[in-house]
């Protein structure tokens, strides 16, 4: 661990203002309008929200791939104006290079910070085992399983010390175990590192298993809804999501999203001539996860 | 303590039956010989299916073709004058002896080395420069696009004019077969990058250079080799046809002139071993492909 020196709590993310639409043919997509939202030093923080929100356009104004069309995105103070190493991203898709084995992977962002060789070596030897994946360190990405892989994007995003991860649904294409694993692994590296994190996910469970706050979105043009507080203490136990206050939070969230997400449909539902159904795909399809 | 035990080796020492007793059980004793070579078979059988079968049908064209000669069938086609594969093997036993066959052979090849070579230095960079440079791109694509669909073949007179020597003509030729398809396929390679990676580049760090190197070129690779592969094949066929049409030496040369000449038991050996070097060359590259890109080794 010594290669990721124990600062002070780091990473204060503001978000003020913000709004930022897509140019296309039929003129200008507003994607989000007016959000303001923040993430303290060293704070877990979720943003959930129907899909097509505006979720990603949001985290990759906070990463620097977008710029905002108004407002204006800062961390620590200092205005985000492109992608660099101190915000560390997961994405998805994994976006492991498949061309460089783990541990080449995880090197990569010392080897673009000038580190020699043996030395970066160590400190991805280490990172990696501590997420049991010394014995992968020499396997091309392509062999691995969809969680191992994942679990390789976030020691990767982390190997350079960032001040914030920022992770998009970066556990929505892992199955329901698997997922339960990876929740309990970022939780426990975000604790050792003291890092700020802004989590995206379509998972309101997730949200709130992980989250200290948990952002709400509105439907399309994207807006922040409600911002909900999780009190529930640390550290958390898989048996917590049975409790009252967890289920009563639970509840809470997924009428906001309901709302949002048969708004968000509306159009299609239309489209589809099937307003007469009951549509309670949202509603169902999370009530299985439980 | 008896004193042949001493001897024997703790191994060896359990009876063959026991192992048959003990069957697949948990506890692992290494398999008898028998047992491996049964498994290898299985293994491996499709294969050593095709194995078989391909050195069959070979055989049966082999006959096929010495049928056909040693009758001189007209149907048709005329295989009155077509040596047979006897006669190929007799001029092919000569040949190999004949410093002037390995010339010519040898001459073919270096004109693919370079021709090819040269190709492949100029259409990788390039191809890459313009698939990361939109400007390099809109520049060079328009001309490369009117020149592409010339087959490198209707060069020829125009080579002659170009170039002082015949050598150099004759590689110019070659040049121009390989490079199109190398160009182009490098080209496709990099609009197949994953803009996703590049991301991922970007927020650990890498500027530029790094993201040109150590994403764009990587992802690319898979498109290059394909089109150095293509690119070989390309090469071959406008090198023998430049060699048939303006050459001196070279294996097209050597074949054309076995006409002229009335061998025409060379005109088979000359088109036997312009497949085989074709085969070899593409082999190489494939090679170089599995050294060069360890990831996708299966
Ligand atoms: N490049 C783009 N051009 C035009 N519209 C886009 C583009 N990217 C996203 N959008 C639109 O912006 C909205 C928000 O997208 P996104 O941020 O990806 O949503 P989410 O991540 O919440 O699912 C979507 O309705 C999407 O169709
Ligand atoms: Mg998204």
């Amino acid at each position: 661990m010594s290669e990721i020196p124990a600062k002070a709590p780091q990473g204060h993310i503001e978000v003020r203002s913000f709004s930022l639409s897509y140019d296309s043919i039929e003129g200008p997509v507003q994607a989000v309008t007016d959000t303001q939202i923040h993430v303290k030093p060293g704070e877990f923080v979720s943003i959930v929200g129907p899909s097509g929100c505006g979720k990603s356009t949001l985290l990759n104004a906070v990463a620097g791939f977008l710029k905002p069309t108004t407002g204006i995105v800062t961390v620590d103070g200092e205005r985000v104006g492109g992608p660099s190493a101190e915000r560390g991203m997961v994405f998805q898709q994994y976006s492991l290079f498949p061309w460089k084995t783990v541990r080449e992977n995880v090197e990569f962002g010392l080897k673009m910070r000038g580190m020699p060789r043996s030395q970066r070596e160590r400190a991805a030897r280490t990172l990696l085992g501590l997420a049991g994946l010394e014995a992968f360190e020499k396997h091309y990405p392509e062999k691995l399983s969809g969680g191992m892989k994942q679990r390789v994007g976030i020691v990767r995003a982390l190997a350079t010390g960032p001040k914030v991860l920022l992770l998009d649904e970066p556990f929505g294409a892992l199955d329901a175990q698997t997922r339960v694993i990876m929740q309990q692994i970022l939780t426990n590296m975000w604790q050792r590192l003291k890092i700020s994190v802004l989590f995206v996910t379509h998972d309101i469970d997730e949200a709130i298993f992980l989250s200290d706050r948990v952002y709400c979105m509105t439907a399309r043009p994207g807006s922040i809804k409600a911002e909900i507080p999780i009190p529930l203490e640390r550290p958390r136990q898989q048996s917590m999501m049975m409790s009252s206050e967890f289920l009563a939070l639970r509840r809470g969230l997924m009428s906001l999203i309901r709302e949002e997400s048969l708004k968000a449909m509306g159009g299609e539902i239309n489209d589809l001539g099937m307003r007469g159904l009951n549509i309670e795909l949202h509603g169902q399809s999370l009530a299985e996860v439980l | 303590m008896s004193s042949p035990a001493i001897l024997r080796h703790p191994e060896d020492s359990m009876p063959a039956t026991a192992i048959a007793e003990t069957g697949p059980g948990p506890v692992a004793t290494p398999p008898s010989f028998g047992t491996l070579a049964l498994r290898w078979y299985r293994l491996n059988r499709s294969g050593l299916r095709a194995i078989a079968i391909g050195i069959t049908s070979l055989l049966a064209f082999l006959l096929v073709w010495h049928l056909l000669t040693t009758y001189r069938v007209v149907f048709f086609v005329r295989f009155t004058n077509v040596p047979s594969p006897l006669a190929v093997y007799a001029s092919f036993t000569k040949a190999i002896h004949d410093p002037k066959f390995l010339m010519h052979i040898l001459l073919s090849c270096r004109r693919i080395l370079v021709g090819f070579s040269l190709a492949a230095i100029v259409g990788v960079p390039l191809g890459l420069v313009m698939g990361r440079f939109k400007l390099v791109h809109e520049i060079i694509f328009p001309v490369a696009e009117v020149l592409r669909p010339i087959p490198a073949i209707a060069w020829v007179p125009m080579a002659i004019m170009l170039w002082p020597t015949n050598e150099q003509s004759i590689v110019y030729i070659t040049f121009l077969g390989s490079f199109f398809p190398i160009l182009v396929n490098t080209l496709h390679g990099m609009t197949l990058v994953d803009p996703v990676l590049v991301r991922a580049a970007q927020c650990l760090g890498a500027r530029e250079r790094s993201i040109f190197r150590e994403v764009y070129y990587p992802a690319s690779l898979p498109h290059i080799f394909t089109g150095l592969t293509v690119g070989m094949g390309v090469a071959w066929v406008s090198l023998i046809a430049a060699e048939m049409i303006s050459g001196q030496y070279g294996i097209g040369y050597f074949t054309w002139e076995a006409y002229s000449l009335v061998q025409y038991a060379d005109i088979a050996l000359g088109m036997i071993a312009i497949g085989v070097l074709g085969l070899g060359s593409s082999l190489l590259i494939r090679g170089a492909g599995q050294l060069v890109m360890p990831w996708r080794a299966k």
